[in-house]
């Protein structure tokens, strides 16, 4: 089996989000960069394959090089190589577009994405990549389990599940579900002494867009009023609040 | 040209999702002088999207939402995108549309806004304001394609009320090849919960301060008064309280209700960035230093084993 997991640099959740240059740039000041949460799922349930069957895990990241470190992370977690493809990575179509090419000659069994990346919050790298690879898509994945020729796979949908079947390769968007938190892997020292030793691979890009979609402009969403507090004998006066002031109820 | 929209609908009845895209996409065919179509499929009654400003309504009545791939129903609606040559496609940023969306974009070689949460500032070019960083900032956007695809995030544009003009109603056929088809659905199962969290416009959220799975009675009751859907924390569905899918939060479902109800959860930045878009927040929680006090609209300090049912009782009086 051969197994892609594309990995996105995202800002650590605890990150405060705070903007420059006018309200026109992401300050990336005193940020630490984490892989992106859905990708670290991806890439465990890799590794659970690699250990039930044989497989070859690649990690791959579009970026430029302050996104080794998560590469190498992945590394130490348990991948066998890593590429990062030198771009600027400025939007989804264009990360798409590297994924897709480096993709063509590679025979991939699996592409692995995260459903979203916690930063943008596009969620649509792996569509596009799905799309121009002529490939199935299956969204939202919390449940892989594969069976010779094809894969079974389970996926959450608006108000419930679905199970789906699919041949191979297929890209798969994945979530928590596809592994538990609990099967996450801290890289043990030995990983990371490993990760030393196994490649990470840069390829140029000269990939560009014509036309593309930018960013004009970032703002932090206008604060709550104070909290009303509400005395715990006097929860009528909640519901009435609920009623006549946020009239919600 | 044509502003185009894909209206989802579930067993064949709209949602009130449907509804939102319909408006969305009427004020943009306003705007820039352009019929405006809604495509659908397997819908039980098309004639009942009439009256919100599409003059034209196309189900492709042969296919269904729940038993078509997302892959098939994004290569239908191109077909149709194409034939009507729509420059702007509105769509619902739900599960089903997340999954359409970039499939359309990628293979119209059109732009593609996700998470809009407000019409758009300009029409052509086309800028529109997105939710980004798990709801910590608002994003803008501006596509220099001249067709895009947005996506809006449901529950956070509103409706158009209906009126009396007519559509012309389509129910046309459209074929699929099954023979070779590489992805297959073998079966859809509907979650338990009465009210789908993702629809929801009230929604009763519990965290490990309720201390046992066995506790959710008080949860469950609260929500079927409410009509709500329900939801926990992450550390509540990683120990196997409550199913995977009602996780909220950074790392779970973002959901922006207008209601959310917050019972022994502590307001961890991490869940604050699933619901944080919620139009009003209420905080029930025993410790008065509980940071999800200061993200809430209204608050009680109390133990829930002793609110809860109070709120239960009190809002048992009100419905009376
Ligand atoms: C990478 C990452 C991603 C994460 N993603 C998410 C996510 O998506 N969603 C999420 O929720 N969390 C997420 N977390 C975890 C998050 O940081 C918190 O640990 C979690 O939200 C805490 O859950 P909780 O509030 O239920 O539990 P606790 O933090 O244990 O809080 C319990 C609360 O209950 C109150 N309480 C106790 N007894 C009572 C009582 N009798 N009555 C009333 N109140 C009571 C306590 O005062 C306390 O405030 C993530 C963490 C990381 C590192
Ligand atoms: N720069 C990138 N390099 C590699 N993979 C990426 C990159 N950006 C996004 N992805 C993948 O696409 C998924 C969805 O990201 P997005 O479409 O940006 O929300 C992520 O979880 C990653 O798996």
């Amino acid at each position: 089996m051969n197994i892609l997991v594309c990995i996105s640099s995202v800002p650590d959740t605890t990150s405060p989000i705070n903007f420059t240059d006018n309200n026109q740039s992401f300050d990336k000041n005193g940020i630490t960069f984490i892989i992106n949460p859905y990708d670290e799922f991806c890439l465990t349930k890799a590794i659970f394959i690699k250990e039930k069957q044989s497989a070859t895990i690649t990690v791959l990241n579009v970026g430029d090089n302050t996104n080794d470190s998560v590469l190498r992370k992945a590394l130490a977690i348990g991948a066998d190589n890593a590429v990062r493809i030198n771009q600027k990575a400025e939007n989804s179509e264009i990360v798409a577009k590297c994924i897709v090419e480096y993709c063509q000659d590679k025979n991939f069994d699996i592409i692995f994405c995260g459903r979203e990346s916690i930063d943008y919050n596009g969620g649509k790298v792996p569509g596009f990549i799905a799309e121009k690879l002529n490939l199935p898509f299956i969204n939202g994945c919390v449940g892989l389990d594969i069976k010779s020729a094809v894969m079974e796979l389970k996926r959450e949908i608006d108000n419930g599940h679905e199970v789906c079947e699919s041949s191979f390769p297929a890209v798969i968007a994945g979530q928590k579900g596809l592994v538990e938190e609990k099967d996450l892997r801290i890289p043990s020292m030995r990983g990371i002494m490993s990760a030393r030793t196994k490649s990470l691979e840069v390829i140029e890009s000269a990939i560009t867009l014509e036309k593309s979609i930018k960013i004009i402009h970032y703002e932090k969403p206008i604060q709550r009023s104070e909290c009303k507090m509400i005395n715990e004998d006097n929860v009528e006066e909640l519901v009435d609040l609920l009623n006549n002031e946020a009239k919600v109820i | 040209m044509s502003v185009l929209a894909i209206i989802e609908n579930w067993e064949g009845e709209f949602k009130k999702t449907s509804f939102e895209v319909l408006h969305y996409g009427k004020k943009i065919s306003n705007e820039i002088g352009k019929e405006f179509i809604a495509i659908t499929f397997g819908a039980n009654n098309p004639e009942s999207l009439e009256g919100y400003g599409a003059s034209k309504i196309i189900n492709i009545s042969n296919l269904k939402f729940e038993t078509t791939t997302n892959n098939n129903l994004a290569k239908i609606s191109a077909e149709l995108i194409s034939e009507n040559a729509s420059s702007h496609i509105i769509i619902s940023n739900t599960i089903t549309g997340k999954t359409i969306a970039p499939l359309l974009s990628s293979n119209l070689n059109c732009g593609l806004i996700s998470n809009a949460i407000e019409h758009p500032q300009t029409n052509n070019p086309l800028t529109v304001k997105c939710k980004g960083f798990s709801s910590k900032a608002h994003v803008t956007y501006a596509s220099e394609n001249e067709k895009n695809i947005i996506s809006i995030l449901p529950n956070s544009i509103g409706f158009s009320e209906k009126n009396d003009k007519k559509s012309e109603v389509l129910n046309i056929d459209k074929q699929i090849d099954i023979a070779n088809e590489k992805l297959r659905i073998v079966q859809r199962e509907k979650a338990k919960g009465k009210i789908s969290l993702a629809d929801a416009e009230i929604v009763i959220s519990a965290g490990r301060g309720l201390k046992d799975p066995d506790n959710w009675g008080m949860v469950e009751e609260l929500a079927d008064l409410l009509n709500a859907g329900t939801a926990c924390s992450k550390p509540v569905s990683d120990m196997g309280w409550r199913p995977h899918s009602e996780h909220v939060g950074q790392t779970g479902l973002a959901i922006n209700p207008d209601l959310y109800i917050a019972i022994g959860i502590s307001g961890a930045i991490q869940h604050l960035a699933g619901v944080n878009g919620s139009k009003n927040i209420v905080v029930i929680n025993i410790d008065p230093e509980a940071p999800f006090f200061k993200a809430a609209n209204y608050g009680i300090i109390g133990d829930a084993f002793v609110v809860v049912p109070k709120l239960i009782a009190a809002l048992k009086k009100f419905k009376n």
